[in-house]
């Protein structure tokens, strides 16, 4: 049963909150302001993360370590990762597309605790500062995302302990709208609207959220034993004084298996969003694809060991957590078939936002291919932590979630602000960011296969020409960020005008005006049944033609 | 017609592009069996996915200015229950396959741990294995014993000892079709034994002693490289590994040996 409660009535609240762009820096309530504070701090933090990227693709054009110190090296590497990962990838999929088209989708006029709402994204930008910052205080951490003890302990403390305090208000962050999510989208569905009337995105969000909950308490117990083993010398994971470093990698990966869905299950439901529209077509197998979001939550959270083939590890061990990871291909490929379907036989419209949603089909098929076959133990034990690793997990987070975040970006942006993004411009970005990521990332599937391990900043000479290749294709891909910015601040002044719904889309967002007003609808929330009933449902006429000139 | 040619064109990939480096253990030419096949499914599913979808992108897309939707299908069981069950029973092959692969390679074995090797461990601590640990089958059939090696990782260097001779040495010397059995610790932080030639890798970790066995099979020299991070010169730890002729062998560990008396 649902009650609809009347929004917790925020309205008076809400109009004691600064006006304009103003709000943006606010302590706001509102999930839509909210949303874009996610979405532009994350941008922020990707163009760091991005620039500590493209330092290291310097550093390896050559086979010496000659761009920067080895340890400035393993701290730029350990800034990079943390930074796209907490920083980036979850606070964007999760935080703020979550915020803003959840409470539209369940037709609310805000989350279910607004104000947890805005402490939990308030926790993001002093935490990355912190983070970012330690590196000019005594050096940044440097054992990389995965901070494994001994060398987490043995390396200077100072950067570390940052680093451990940063990611806890991350994973607190991260919690703390894990629950919002699942409360929303429980409790705060108007009435008569029923489960599995949701638009697909809200069962991601739901099945992420659940993976939240569950895992990351379990990251911020490991991290917080960690600390005590560095600055209280106790013996936890420190073989000295009789721990033991291999509980931590399980701990740890108990989390941050997870954490891969958590970034890209999201990204699932946007896609799920996105394709339909442009297809003009309901999306296929809805409910094959509630089941499989849910399939792989569970099988999700019994995988970890996978990355831990090489530490020695039982046989039995090794076998079970075999057959688990390689069997979430099937949930995972049911959604892929489904998107195919969907996109059969459709009427679809070639603009950025559908080519950034294909894009990520293509490169992620590639890497959940490269992905089953390192959960066979004897495959992986040859390019386990080489750059074939290096390979697979991009073209998932950068191929898969990345690509999903622009596709977004096109396709809810006319929401957001009311104008167009120019899809000339749009196209361009597109083109250049897939041939960048190719060329960057699938050379490295050769160099992990031949020997070139991760994390060093020097390497065999033999592999000099395909690291270069690899970084002018990294090259590329810092420079489409540049039409992508132009187009995003062009628009934004001199765009054309979307109207309320250009895309002529079906689900709640888009039958309000854009940008929406701060109660979401002037009026009741619509009560939308059929999220994808193109074909059947009498479709709104775009309300202003201009959106869909070619 | 066109799956076919897509199912022909992928085992001929997997059969002409080698992408791995040479093969100089009994467990590469193993390993490299599963890679082919792995290769072959994997570049059949990519090709036909991405093949779908750049298909559909040009047959449907529409025209300009056409405010027409698709057909309104919203699902098919049977098509749904298709692309259900024909990956499943593909991972099933793949997982039953290399299962076998990996029982081929020995890792389905009781470790082997010497007599001898046992009273150099600490207490009665458990020692894990790696893939390769005890004789493979190759081995068994030449009845010859394995050759135990203890190696010694610390920041940044690979150490090995031999207790038969008492030798210390930074370079990893082999007798050719002869199985070694490498008992490994760390001194400080998680360390790990990569030979890409030979396929496998282990790591190396501190209070935990692990084991790896195999049985080099080609003459020559291949790099030892650590694959896990352990500090900033992590890039730069390295060895060798000389696999020689059994004489050869002979002649170092002559040239090396401090006890050359205990039994030949
Ligand atoms: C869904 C999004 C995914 C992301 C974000 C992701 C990310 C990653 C990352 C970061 C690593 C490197 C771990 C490390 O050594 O530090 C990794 C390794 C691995 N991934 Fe994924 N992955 C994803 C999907 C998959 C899928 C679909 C599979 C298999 C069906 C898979 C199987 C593996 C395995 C077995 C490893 C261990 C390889 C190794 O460490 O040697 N992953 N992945
Ligand atoms: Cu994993
Ligand atoms: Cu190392």
């Amino acid at each position: 049963m649902t009650i609809s409660i009347p929004p917790s009535n925020p309205e008076p609240l809400k109009s004691l909150q600064p006006k304009g762009w103003m709000r943006y820096l606010s302590f706001s309530l509102d999930h839509k302001v909210i949303g874009l504070q996610y979405m532009v701090c994350g941008f922020i933090f990707y163009l760091i993360g991005g620039a500590l990227a493209s330092a290291i693709r310097i550093e390896l054009t050559s086979p010496m370590s000659d761009f920067m110190a080895r340890d400035v090296y393993n701290q730029v590497l350990t800034l990079h990762g943390t930074i796209m990962i907490f920083l980036w990838i979850v606070p964007v999929v999760n935080g703020a597309f979550g915020n803003y088209l959840i409470p539209f989708y369940v037709g609310a006029r805000d989350m279910a605790f607004p104000r947890l709402n805005a402490v939990a994204f308030w926790l993001i930008p002093p935490a990355g500062l912190m983070l970012i910052s330690s590196y000019f205080i005594n050096g940044a951490a440097q054992s990389g995302w995965t901070a494994y003890p001994p060398l987490s302990i043995t390396t200077p403390a100072a950067g570390q302990i940052i680093w451990i305090i940063s990611v806890l208000l991350l994973g607190g962050s991260s919690i703390f709208g894990g629950i919002n999510f699942i409360a929303t989208i429980l409790k705060l569905r108007r009435p008569g609207l029923k489960l599995m009337q949701l638009p697909m995105y809200c069962w991601a969000m739901l099945g992420t959220s659940i993976l939240v909950v569950l895992s990351t308490p379990v990251l911020a117990g490991t991290l917080i034993l960690l600390s005590f083993d560095i600055v209280a010398h106790t013996g936890f994971f420190n073989p000295e004084l009789g721990g033991n470093v291999i509980v931590y990698q399980h701990l740890f990966w108990f989390y941050s298996h997870p954490a891969v869905y958590i970034m890209v299950l999201p990204a699932f439901g946007l896609v799920s969003e996105i394709l339909p529209v442009h297809c003009r077509k309901p999306l296929f197998g809805y409910t094959t694809m509630v089941y499989s979001i849910m399939g792989i939550v569970f099988l999700g959270l019994i995988v970890w060991a996978h990355h831990m083939f090489t530490s020695g590890t039982p046989p039995w061990m090794r076998l079970f957590f075999t057959i688990a990871t390689a069997f979430i291909a099937v949930p995972t490929g049911i959604k892929f078939f489904n998107w195919v379907a969907t996109l059969w036989g459709g009427r679809i419209s070639l603009n950025t936002a559908i080519l950034f949603s294909c894009g990520f089909i293509v490169n992620f098929v590639l890497g959940g291919i490269t992905g089953v076959a390192l959960a066979q133990v004897p495959f992986d034990v040859h390019v386990h932590d080489t750059y074939f690793v290096v390979a697979h997990f991009h073209y998932i987070v950068y191929g898969g979630s990345v690509f999903v975040i622009f596709s977004s970006i096109y396709h809810w942006f006319p929401k957001a602000t009311g104008k167009m993004l120019n899809e000339n411009l749009g196209r361009f970005h597109f083109l250049i960011t897939f041939i960048g990521f190719n060329l960057c990332f699938a050379p490295q599937h050769w160099l992990g296969l031949n020997g070139m391990p991760r994390r060093v900043a020097e390497y065999d000479p033999q592999f000099t020409f395909v690291n270069q290749i690899s970084s002018a294709g990294a090259l590329l891909m810092a420079l489409s960020t540049l039409p992508f910015l132009w187009n995003v601040f062009h628009s934004l002044f001199k765009g054309d005008e979307a109207g309320d719904n250009p895309w002529r889309g079906l689900t709640p967002e888009w039958l309000t005006s854009s940008p929406p007003p701060v109660e979401n609808w002037n009026g009741e929330a619509p009560l939308v049944t059929e999220p994808y009933g193109y074909g059947k449902t009498k479709v709104p006429e775009p309300l202003n033609q201009i959106g869909t000139k070619d | 017609m066109v799956s076919i040619c897509l199912i022909i064109g992928g085992i001929w990939i997997g059969n002409n592009v080698n992408l791995l480096p040479i093969v100089a253990s009994s467990n590469a030419p193993v390993y490299d069996e599963l890679f082919k096949v792995l290769f072959t499914i994997g570049t059949i599913l990519f090709v036909g996915m991405t093949g779908l979808v750049i298909y559909s992108l040009i047959k449907f897309r529409s025209k300009p200015g056409e405010l027409e939707d698709g057909i309104a299908i919203e699902g098919n069981l049977s098509l749904e229950i298709l692309w259900t069950a024909v990956p499943a029973i593909v991972i099933l092959f793949v997982g039953l396959y290399s299962y076998d692969i990996y029982d081929r390679m020995g890792g389905m074995q009781p470790l082997e741990v010497h007599h001898h090797e046992q009273h150099l461990m600490k207490g009665s601590e458990r020692i894990w294995g790696g893939i390769g640990s005890s004789s493979t089958i190759e081995a068994s059939n030449q009845f010859t014993a394995a050759l135990p090696i203890e190696l010694t990782a610390m920041q940044f260097a690979f150490i090995f000892h031999y207790p038969k001779g008492d030798i210390t040495s930074g370079e990893l010397h082999v007798p050719i079709d002869q199985p070694v059995n490498l008992t490994m610790e760390s001194k400080d932080v998680i360390h790990a034994f990569w030979v890409p030639e030979f396929r496998l890798k282990q790591d190396v970790i501190p209070g935990q002693p692990t084991i790896l066995s195999f049985t080099p099979t080609r003459i020559g020299r291949y790099p030892i490289i650590c694959a896990e991070l352990c500090g900033p010169y992590h890039g730069g730890m390295r060895a060798t590994v000389v696999v020689e002729k059994t004489e050869d062998y002979q002649q170092w560990f002559n040239q090396n040996a401090k006890l050359i008396d205990i039994e030949a």
